[in-house]
């Protein structure tokens, strides 16, 4: 039989890297996802088959069990399938040029060999995505996003002298996170991984194969993230297993990743802020001042998108304002109203667990100004269910800075062993 | 004063020279810079053969504001007029023509009762346009943006539109962004008056009488007209190049200084604002402010750089619809060319090849893939039967025309395919002129490839952008950046390209010197 087109054809570039792939992945018309080249891993761990999916990809919501799967994110290490993370490859030699127009910060102090989280913006200042760009060699970058971006990308492109091709599926990754994720790496042969800093990247022979490692990931914890052609995948996959037995490796799916997120204190777009770019009514995009990304917007740099209504802002003053929140309890605060001494809502919560490592009822919330200060009295509506019965309470809410879990292990060079 | 405080304008067409002016005017330190040896952008008059001028592009006088023809004292910087309130004279190939004055009809046949019904139509059509007139020296409101002055802004303008009662203001709203066809459709019978009426509604646009915003095309040509109480257009004497002579001497008169073969390869940036220009030689030239006279693409995409903007910003223009599709035709003719049944003295008036609305629909079909029209519709003007000027003999004439519809496209710029549309040309004037060729001395014919190389407009639009309700008003050329002020801080743009538009009106030149007076910033 012949194969069908592929769902979108982009250009001939994009046609003759399809045919290189192989075929693997292209059957995915048949169920309407696709399945990541780790899914033959996946799917005989996944003993509790329970599947989403994410971006067209099948995805892991638990393999065995969410909480034990968490306990190893912070007690001994825990594997991520990443692929379906969408992944991009801008080079040329303006890459530089157009990513420091794309993002509202100075791509320039991203070094070869280093990642930075970034955002961007519409021309409203309005933040579309976030993400992280990988400067992989001179010249050569990855951005990653939560959201599909090709289309913003390429209507970013012209005046530009670059390529962007957008290569979710020609990269299989999988994130290795927990206190123990470096000792199973040493033991992978990646030596000298140790010294590899936080946002540092290293390249590593991996049996005839170029392994990319990224002292990066999305727990807030020592952990690493691993690129490599997909060929390879099942290698790494299976290489990793073998090595992290002893350390406690596991595989963990999304809802372990969920909880570890929001100790981290990281935002997720589509959950925490509304895409710019899919966003219809005028208040539900934040800017990223109202992110708490203010740190992240450059004025310096003479124009990036965003940056006149950014300049702006800064003038007249932002509307909204992100918070982390310490709430009294032990109920999770999820979609929450917040109010203010009990009477008017003046925000809402986007994210929240009860977090076991912090011991603490956290929440990520979006609060009308001037809402949010340290010391405002600040309430959160909660509803429970026990047994089919709905209850309410309201409970005290403390806005605390930073991450909720923080431990030394994240940022310690040489990494620890655990 | 330094030269930081200096004002550049780049391109002296008549809205960058009304600029100039204005801003002289005021005591600031004007330099116009043009690229071609002459000033006058697309209003020039030029020699395409021995001993014959033409004005090369635009070729009729619509709507020259009245205000700056008195401020500006055009008169005594030397503008004349050949011949004014210019009658259309509709061709019939083989028989009587159609001659029209404004809404009379001075000779010819109408069927049924559709010589009383043009008076009410062109009177209504006259009340539409002077709403349109009416806006042409406003500041488009800002959409979106609050404020007083905004709001009020609006509000005039829902006001005109409300003063012309309520039976008008239905008529308005519901034609105003329709097509001619159907217009006419339901108005009149006779194909020729149809034809005649639907050209005037296409002329230099990228539409067919079925186009919606045909309509608008129409009010905006008759907008002029109706603020200067005229019944048709005007030739100046020496051509639309006399225009501009006038408006350069009245800016160099205020104090403006002109530069011409002096083409702007950038404009320069230091940080997020305006520092001046540098030449295609290699020149920079500092200013705080630069204006640029030349369409929003070419400014934006070209001159400044798409990685200047942001990317919502740089869509939006790179997406303007500049598509030209008229051609113009220039003849140097041995003697006075003799149309069929058309007397000699009307031989100097409009001439228009439009027999119907279908025959101009079916001129534009080929168009829309690429290629020229077989049968083309045409508006023609013997301006050497007012002007001895553009000639070396009295017996000799020029013809200039535009012609409908020659596509920007490559294939249609070919050439062969000029080649054979000239043949084209010149057959379906045989028709209607029988020995004119006999009589052609030389010819010259602009595709729209031509007219934007020539006149450095992209796509060869002359209106610098399709005029339509998603390109008008504070539209124009794209919202957020509709009064004048472009979000760099220092840039303007003046030209056709922004609010009222195309035809040479010059307020959008007056508009943006009082937006650069004002300080104002594009939000």
């Amino acid at each position: 039989m012949s194969h069908p087109e592929p769902l979108a054809v982009l250009d001939q570039r994009d046609e003759e890297r399809l045919q290189a792939i192989g075929t693997w992945g292209k059957e995915h018309f048949r169920t309407a996802v696709y399945q990541t080249p780790f899914h033959p891993r996946t799917s005989v761990l996944n003993v509790l088959n329970e599947w989403h999916r994410w971006k067209d990809y099948t995805t892991a919501d638990a393999y065995f069990d969410e909480a034990l799967e968490y306990a190893a994110i912070r007690n001994a290490c825990a594997v991520f399938d990443l692929t379906p993370m969408t992944k991009h490859r801008i080079t040329g030699p303006d890459a530089l040029a157009f990513l420091n127009r794309l993002v509202t910060r100075d791509v320039a102090k991203i070094k070869a060999g280093k990642v930075g989280y970034c955002v961007w913006c519409d021309d409203n200042g309005q933040v579309i995505d976030d993400g992280t760009i990988f400067h992989l060699r001179e010249g050569d970058y990855r951005l990653c996003s939560q959201e599909r971006q090709l289309d913003w990308l390429m209507r970013s492109a012209p005046g530009f002298d670059v390529a962007i091709i957008e290569d979710t599926h020609d990269v299989a990754a999988l994130a290795l996170q927990g206190p123990t994720s470096c000792a199973v790496l040493k033991k992978l042969g990646l030596t000298g991984i140790e010294n590899l800093a936080p946002f540092g990247i290293a390249f590593f022979d991996l049996a005839g194969r170029e392994l990319m490692v990224s002292r990066t990931g999305f727990t807030g914890d020592l952990g690493y993230e691993l690129w490599i052609d997909p060929a390879g995948a099942l290698d790494l996959w299976d290489g990793l297993f073998e090595v992290g037995a002893d350390h406690g490796i596991r595989p963990m799916g999304t809802h372990a990743l969920e909880v570890a997120r929001i100790e981290a204190g990281f935002m997720q777009a589509g959950v925490d802020f509304h895409p710019a770019d899919q966003a219809v009514r005028l208040d539900r995009s934040r800017s990223p001042f109202e992110l708490d990304l203010g740190r992240l917007v450059d004025f310096k740099k003479p124009n990036f998108n965003g940056r006149r209504a950014l300049l702006e802002e800064q003038r007249r003053g932002s509307r909204y304002r992100f918070v982390r929140l310490d709430i009294e309890g032990n109920k999770p605060a999820k979609s929450s109203y917040i109010y203010d001494k009990r009477k008017n809502v003046i925000g809402t919560v986007t994210s929240a667990e009860w977090s076991p490592s912090a011991k603490a009822n956290i929440a990520l919330a979006s609060l009308k100004m001037p809402w949010g200060r340290p010391g405002d009295e600040l309430w959160a509506e909660i509803y429970y269910q026990r047994e089919l019965k709905w209850s309410r309470v309201m409970a005290r809410c403390r806005v605390v800075e930073g991450a909720f879990f923080d431990p030394p292990r994240r940022r310690a060079t040489p990494a620890g062993d655990f | 004063m330094t030269e930081r405080d200096r004002i550049i304008i780049v391109g002296a067409g008549h809205n960058g020279l009304v600029c100039a002016a204005y801003l002289a005017k005021a005591g600031r330190d004007v330099l116009v810079l043009e690229a071609a040896d002459r000033v006058g952008g697309a209003a020039v008059t030029r020699e395409f053969a021995p001993g014959y001028r033409v004005s090369a592009c635009a070729h009729l006088l619509y709507a020259l504001d009245a205000d700056i023809r008195r401020e500006l004292e055009l008169e005594s910087h030397g503008l004349r007029s050949a011949h004014s309130n210019l009658k259309t004279v509709a061709l019939e190939a083989a028989g009587e023509p159609l001659v029209l004055a404004g809404g009379r009809v001075i000779a010819g046949r109408l069927a049924l009762d559709d010589a009383a019904r043009l008076e009410d139509f062109h009177a209504r059509l006259l009340r539409f346009a002077h709403v349109l007139g009416r806006q042409h020296n406003r500041r488009p409101p800002r959409i979106g943006a609050g404020g007083r002055s905004e709001a009020l802004a609006a509000a005039t303008l829902a006001l005109d539109i409300r003063r012309l009662g309520r039976e008008d203001m239905r008529e308005f709203l519901r034609v105003a962004g329709i097509n001619v066809f159907d217009v006419l459709e339901e108005a009149f019978t006779t194909p020729l008056l149809k034809g005649a009426i639907a050209l005037d509604a296409v002329l230099g646009t990228n539409l067919g009488p079925r186009s919606n915003n045909s309509m608008l095309n129409l009010l905006h040509r008759l907008s002029g007209l109706a603020l200067n109480g005229a019944t048709g257009p005007s030739l100046p004497q020496g051509g639309l190049g006399a225009v501009t002579a006038a408006l350069a001497a009245a800016a160099e008169a205020k104090g403006a200084k002109l530069r011409t073969g002096a083409p702007v390869a950038r404009i320069t940036l230091e940080g997020d604002r305006v520092s001046g220009v540098e030449l295609e030689g290699g020149e920079t030239l500092p200013a705080a402010t630069v204006i640029s006279n030349a369409d929003p693409a070419r400014t934006l995409l070209t001159l400044v750089g798409a990685r200047h903007l942001e990317t919502g910003f740089v869509h939006r223009v790179r997406h303007l619809r500049s598509r030209g599709t008229a051609a113009k035709l220039h003849l140097a003719l041995a003697g006075l060319p003799e149309f069929t049944g058309l007397a000699a003295e009307l031989v100097g008036e409009r001439l228009l090849i439009a027999p119907d609305p279908l025959y101009i629909e079916r001129a534009f079909d080929v168009s829309k893939y690429g290629a020229c029209s077989p049968e083309p519709a045409f508006e023609i003007t013997v301006p050497s039967v007012h002007d001895p000027s553009l000639t070396s003999s009295s017996r000799q004439h020029v013809l200039s025309a535009v012609v409908q519809y020659a596509p920007y496209d490559q294939r249609a710029s070919s050439d062969a395919a000029r080649n054979e549309f000239l043949d084209r040309v010149l057959s379906v004037l045989e028709r209607y002129a029988p020995g004119l060729g006999r009589k052609i001395v030389a010819s010259e014919l602009l595709l729209p490839a031509d007219i934007e190389r020539e006149f450095r407009i992209t796509g060869g639009h002359w209106h610098h952008g399709e005029f339509a309700l998603d390109q008008f008003m504070m539209l124009r050329p794209v919202p957020g950046a509709a009064q004048y002020a472009m979000p760099i801080d220092g840039l303007y743009l003046c030209g056709a390209g922004c609010h009222p538009g195309g035809g040479v009106i010059g307020s959008a030149g007056r508009n943006a010197a009082r937006a650069v007076l004002n300080g104002e910033r594009s939000s």
